[in-house]
């Protein structure tokens, strides 16, 4: 399996090429928003308040990690089930948000508007947290601090794993790969 | 009459969580290794490999394996002959949580109330804890921290005696295809049949922490263990839900008496982190 590896932010022309069941290894920054930090960011957007961070070409990963221990950057941090955020997506995603790292399907809505947006949704193993942990080399809060574990941070990631789940052409593992080992009907 | 102290209680409650968050059962990674040799998908056997390899940074580390360390749900056998003194049987089990889940370096990951302000109760306390009163002088404490990924794939369905077999094994089946990826395959199920509804939901509870090697003493509801997880290893869901054909680890049923017209059905799904740990006082 050839792996690529992928400077961030991401470039449109990158994202064009990415392909569903491609192995990534993303390096640079990205920023974490799980459920309450999403909920802030659209009640900000309603209020007509700007968002923390200019989410233009941005990847936020769905995490809300463990605390760090004594010489770690961060504690353990494996992805959250994304579908709780697609409420929120679609219009992140307007706003120019490019790539999502979580686990878990996406709604009908989220995939329209990668499409439409050009962006990709990868997969990080979910469970897979301490071992994830030790690629991200440095965390910081930048909004919502009082949110703990859901705050926004600041992650510098280096040779980051994940798998292209969802492409912007809207090819989508979760169907493709199942769908070659089924054998049992329902 | 034998005297013990709050403090043990708690010291044991805490010792248990540190434990169970950062110590995969040998039975989970003998069942690993088991399925990572039958698995089909070259991707399906690098997440696997990935989860293993997971699993011994977390026990070098002291670590916890996920960083969802879940809600703390604690399983008590309390011997009728025991006096607990120097404090409050409860206080004493969230004491040790709230120590564990300090000195752990554990997310804490409870709301205190569940719809309108959803605050952080910052110790992830309070626990949910099960009491059975039962003979002798000792006290039995089985922890278990609930990742919600999980849990919010687990569903109860209340079918009618008509339904039958072939009903159960229908709402099993669908349960665990309409999780798909999002329990973090390969899943263990926790299957409680009959009682009421919420005995139904606790007896399937329970046995997510039956150890992977134990099978249902009734030869009828082992063999209904082994066809499901067949036919959920079927599904081709597989290892994070990429494809594959290590969906499941085990399904573990237990039942119960039920009313003449019931046939409660619940089904506890447990991501591949199967964080439990018990002890005796």
């Amino acid at each position: 399996m050839n792996t690529i590896n992928i400077q961030l932010p991401l470039d449109d022309a990158i994202i064009k090429d990415l392909r569903a069941g491609d192995s990534v290894l993303l390096s640079g920054s990205l920023y974490t928003a799980r459920d309450a930090a999403h909920k802030r960011m659209l009640e900000a957007l309603d209020k007509g308040e700007p968002l923390p961070f200019d989410i233009k070409g941005q990847v936020i990963y769905y995490v809300g990690p463990a605390p760090a221990g004594p010489g770690y950057a961060v504690g353990s941090a494996g992805p959250t089930t994304s579908y709780r955020m697609d409420a929120y997506t679609p219009q992140l995603l307007n706003l120019g948000l490019k790539g999502m790292i979580g686990k878990g399907k996406r709604s009908a809505a989220v995939v329209d508007a990668m499409k439409e947006h050009n962006a990709v949704y990868f997969g990080a193993t979910g469970g897979a947290a301490a071992l994830i942990a030790k690629r991200i080399i440095k965390s910081e809060v930048i909004a919502y601090p009082d949110l703990g574990a859901e705050a926004i941070h600041r992650f510098e990631i280096k040779d980051f794993p994940v798998i292209v789940l969802i492409d912007s052409q809207g090819n989508n593992l979760y169907e493709i790969g199942p769908a070659l080992y089924k054998t049992t009907d329902l | 009459m034998r005297t013990v102290t709050a403090n043990q209680i708690t010291e044991t409650v805490k010792n248990l969580f540190l434990d169970a968050n950062r110590y995969i059962g040998k039975d989970v990674t003998d069942k690993f290794l088991q399925y990572q040799a039958l698995e089909a998908s070259p991707v399906g056997r690098t997440v696997l490999d990935q989860l293993l390899e997971n699993n011994r940074i977390a026990a070098d580390d002291k670590v916890p394996i996920c960083q969802d360390t879940g809600m703390c749900v604690v399983f008590v056998d309390l011997g009728q002959d025991v006096h607990i003194t120097e404090g409050d049987f409860e206080s004493a089990i969230n004491e040790g949580v709230r120590q564990a889940y300090e000195q752990g370096y554990f997310r804490k990951s409870v709301v205190g109330e569940p719809l309108f302000r959803r605050t952080n109760t910052k110790d992830n306390t309070p626990a949910v804890i099960h009491t059975r009163i039962v003979p002798g002088d000792k006290v039995h404490i089985m922890v278990t921290a609930k990742g919600f990924g999980s849990e919010n794939m687990s569903a109860l369905k209340m079918l009618v005696p008509a339904d039958g077999i072939e009903g159960v094994k229908k709402f099993v089946l669908e349960t665990v295809k309409n999780a798909g990826p999002n329990p973090c395959p390969p899943i263990i199920l926790g299957i409680g049949i009959g009682g009421t509804f919420e005995q139904a939901a606790l007896l399937a509870k329970r046995c997510t922490t039956r150890p992977l090697d134990q099978d249902n003493p009734d030869p009828r509801y082992a063999e209904l263990e082994k066809e499901l997880l067949e036919k959920i290893n079927g599904l081709g869901i597989g290892p994070a839900g990429i494809g594959g054909n290590t969906t499941a680890l085990k399904v573990s049923i237990d039942y119960t008496a039920t009313h003449i017209a019931g046939l409660p059905v619940a089904v506890n799904i447990c991501c591949h982190a199967a964080r439990h740990a018990e002890r005796t006082i």
